[in-house]
């Protein structure tokens, strides 16, 4: 084996046989996959119905609170000041009292609730209020709420847009996806950078301090050794990162089998639409029954999810993804090894940092400005500029962007990391035979100028 | 016949000359030492044949061929800082650099064995570096600098950290090596271990060579005419015997015997000292004092410097 593979197995493989390694991978899926697994947990253990207790000053509403899984409702007639008094103690959770108003249709209400009432409850009562505020109101105005239902449901306009690239080929595009995958890309690559890019730092650091340096560099080239570095950590994120991918798609995947059965059980929607959407079930139900078209509509929503899972172009998004990934953290990867190699110890990094982090913060901070206009000359450039370029980019490469730009913009990172490695090298060379040295920026350029 | 040679070496830092115009040459299977006060540039060249830096100027030879980075293969270098990864397995630290002196694994594993037999470390094989102790990683370092059989051994500050016991043990294994082939480059402050493993030396002093050459020779160049006596039953005190141009450096008193070191004048022949002191008690011992390695080098560091 090679030299510079034999320093590339050894940084990879005393970090991969670490315990806050291990751990970290391991911690890594449990807290992801959390994310999607307690929400399901709890949409299937909320088994708990809240009782609520309805004081109705108006009579509009007495029938119009339907018992669902969740909410049982109960009309009382004493008046509010006793049932407020009194309510918890006869074992209602929460009290909803629509008072008296002088206008013809009521549209306040007010909940009184032992501690915070859920969004579910809240969302519940406003959906069914306002069906009925809504229903009055067409009567009032002389409507028939049938035909009103009828217009709705014909007006409703499907807007969808369209790519159109140069061929002329459309693909439904989706905005909100391409957010979503836009920012995920560009967190990723942000935290790659940082974790990885100063374990490398800490890497110098450690072999200078220590003493092995000049053992080491009597057989290869400090150049081999910052680069076996380099790449080595390199792959232990890469490691990282897809263990934590496999491993969190396998801890969902289990729990989906797990609980698959118990949920249809129970007869409980999908999660994600429990969660998300608060439309209350029997209103739905009611819907469902008076068009039975509404059944379809789940399963068109599942087919349109498809079509926005397909219009991302997977494999360009992973491509894309992998050569800023490396191109980005290459580059930083060897501007914080030329910081290790200069300083003594961690403390004094502190005064090279800020040219590192300045660009990759601005490129974090801009990520919203970059969603917003995703083709505005703002993003360009910043998805341009080879400091900047990984974060940026991998934000707008989900809502499409000109191949020659994209081109354009790895040929720089390429460029600026050659570049910057060549000049880090030289840094790096003379720094780590040097002790006891406050260094500056004026000696840095210096060292960059020594030759041999 | 040289084995390495240095001619002109040249090497400019930004504010200072760390090297200026060094030639030196080794001859084969010599132990060659490379003495200079602090800051006096051993560290630049040895860097510098190391090929970690390159000389500004000068050229230099290695086993008849222009030095160039083949040659790394064929060096063995024990730096004065050194130091391991503290949380590697020692084992595992001294495969790795061992494999990255170029020698295959499992040939580097046996040969890594043997050695850590020898030098009663092979318990510590699967123990962390952090829990040796100093002299046992030096140990190990020692070991890894000779493993792969290098032609040319550079050895900085090595007995540093180790008890007289391990010194002992490794004056031997660089006199072995000397014996089985290699060239030995020796740099410390320690005169003592110099007189007693070097054939040659070179003194550097403010970054130019000042005195090079077989260590025997240069004592005699550098002889001051001393000369210690022992006499029994003298019928004098030395000091009222010697001539006035003759100094009394020393002088000793046991029982019936007196012992004393003089200095002669340049010009000064021992002889007739020798049958004056004859007349005046029976003589025992005489003997020239060469000037200790030590002395040569204050003095000659001193002249310089003044």
């Amino acid at each position: 084996m090679n030299k510079t593979g034999l320093i590339i197995q050894r940084e990879y493989m005393t970090r991969v046989k670490k315990r806050s390694f291990i751990i970290m991978t391991i911690l890594g899926p449990i807290l992801m996959a959390a994310v999607f697994i307690i929400p399901m947990i709890l949409a299937v253990n909320s088994e708990e119905t809240s009782k609520v207790a309805v004081v109705d000053e108006t009579g509009i509403y007495k029938d119009r609170f339907k018992d669902t899984d969740k909410l049982t409702f109960t009309i009382l007639t004493a008046p509010i000041e006793e049932v407020k008094e009194s309510y918890v103690a006869d074992g209602y959770d929460d009290l909803l009292y629509i008072p008296r108003t002088e206008v013809a249709i009521p549209k306040n209400a007010i909940i009184y609730a032992k501690d915070q009432v859920s969004v579910t409850t809240k969302s519940y009562i406003r959906g069914v209020m306002k069906e009925e505020v809504m229903e009055q109101f067409l009567l009032l105005e002389g409507i028939d709420p049938d035909i009103y239902d009828k217009v709705r449901k014909e007006a409703s306009i499907d807007l969808s847009s369209f790519i159109i690239d140069e061929d002329g080929e459309e693909t439904k595009s989706y905005a909100e996806v391409s957010m979503a995958v836009g920012y995920v890309g560009g967190l990723l690559i942000y935290m790659f950078i940082f974790i990885y890019g100063s374990m490398v730092m800490r890497g110098v650091i450690e072999e200078k301090t220590n003493r092995i340096v000049e053992i080491i560099i009597s057989s290869v080239k400090p150049f081999q050794l910052m680069m076996g570095k380099i790449i080595g950590i390199a792959m232990v994120g890469l490691t990282q990162f897809l263990l934590w991918v496999v491993l969190t798609m396998g801890i969902v995947g289990v729990f989906n089998a797990a609980f698959a059965d118990k949920m249809l059980d129970k007869n409980i929607p999908e999660v994600t639409q429990a969660s998300t959407d608060m439309i209350p079930q029997q209103a739905t139900a009611q819907l469902a029954q008076a068009d039975p078209d509404l059944e379809e509509v789940t399963g068109e929503g599942f087919l349109e999810v498809l079509d926005m899972v397909k219009s991302i172009n997977i494999p360009v998004m992973l491509i894309s993804f992998l050569i800023y990934f490396l191109g980005g953290y290459l580059l930083y990867a060897s501007m914080f090894a030329a910081i290790g190699g200069a300083v003594d110890n961690e403390t004094d990094t502190q005064q090279f940092m800020m040219p590192i982090t300045v660009p990759i913060i601005l490129a974090l901070v801009m990520m919203p400005s970059v969603i917003e206009n995703p083709s505005g000359p703002l993003a360009m450039w910043l998805s341009m500029i080879p400091f900047t370029s990984p974060i940026s980019m991998m934000m707008r490469i989900p809502f499409g962007v000109p191949v020659m730009q994209i081109i354009a913009s790895m040929l720089i990172l390429v460029a600026t990391f050659v570049g910057m490695t060549w000049a880090a090298g030289k840094i790096y060379r003379t720094g780590i035979l040097m002790y006891g040295k406050k260094v500056t920026y004026k000696e840095l350029w210096k060292w960059l100028r020594y030759k041999g | 016949m040289e084995f390495f040679k240095a001619e002109n070496v040249s090497k400019q830092y930004q504010n200072h000359l760390a090297l200026d115009k060094v030639s030196i040459s080794l001859p084969k299977q010599s132990i060659y030492g490379l003495l200079g006060p602090n800051g006096a540039g051993k560290t630049t060249f040895i860097r510098i044949i190391n090929q970690i830096t390159a000389p500004d100027t000068g050229e230099i030879w290695f086993d008849g061929e222009k030095l160039n980075p083949k040659h790394i293969s064929r060096i063995g270098y024990l730096p004065e800082e050194r130091g391991l990864y503290k949380k590697m397995k020692v084992g595992e630290q001294a495969m790795y650099l061992a494999q990255l002196k170029g020698i295959p694994r499992t040939l580097a594993a046996k040969k890594l064995k043997d050695w850590f037999e020898k030098f009663d470390i092979i318990d510590w094989w699967g123990k962390k570096v952090e829990e040796l102790s100093k002299g046992m990683a030096q140990k190990v370092q020692f070991i890894v600098t000779i493993l792969h059989k290098p032609d040319l051994l550079i050895f900085d500050e090595p007995f540093s950290g180790f008890d007289p016991i391990n010194v002992n043990l490794l004056k031997e294994e660089i006199l072995n090596l000397r014996n089985n082939g290699s060239t030995v480059i020796f740099s410390t402050h320690n005169m003592a271990s110099v007189e007693e493993v070097c054939d040659h030396i070179a003194l550097i002093n403010k970054s130019k060579k000042i005195l090079e050459g077989n260590m025997k020779q240069i004592k005699m160049d550098n002889r001051t005419n001393t000369y210690r006596f022992a006499l029994r039953n003298l019928s004098q005190q030395p000091k009222e015997l010697l001539p006035a141009d003759i100094s009394l450096l020393s002088e000793e008193v046991e029982d019936d015997s007196t012992s004393f070191t003089v200095r002669l004048p340049l010009s000064g022949n021992p002889n007739e000292l020798t049958s004056m002191l004859m007349k005046h008690g029976e003589l025992t011992m005489m003997e020239e004092v060469l000037p200790t390695m030590n002395e040569i080098f204050i003095r000659k560091v001193t002249e310089m410097n003044q």
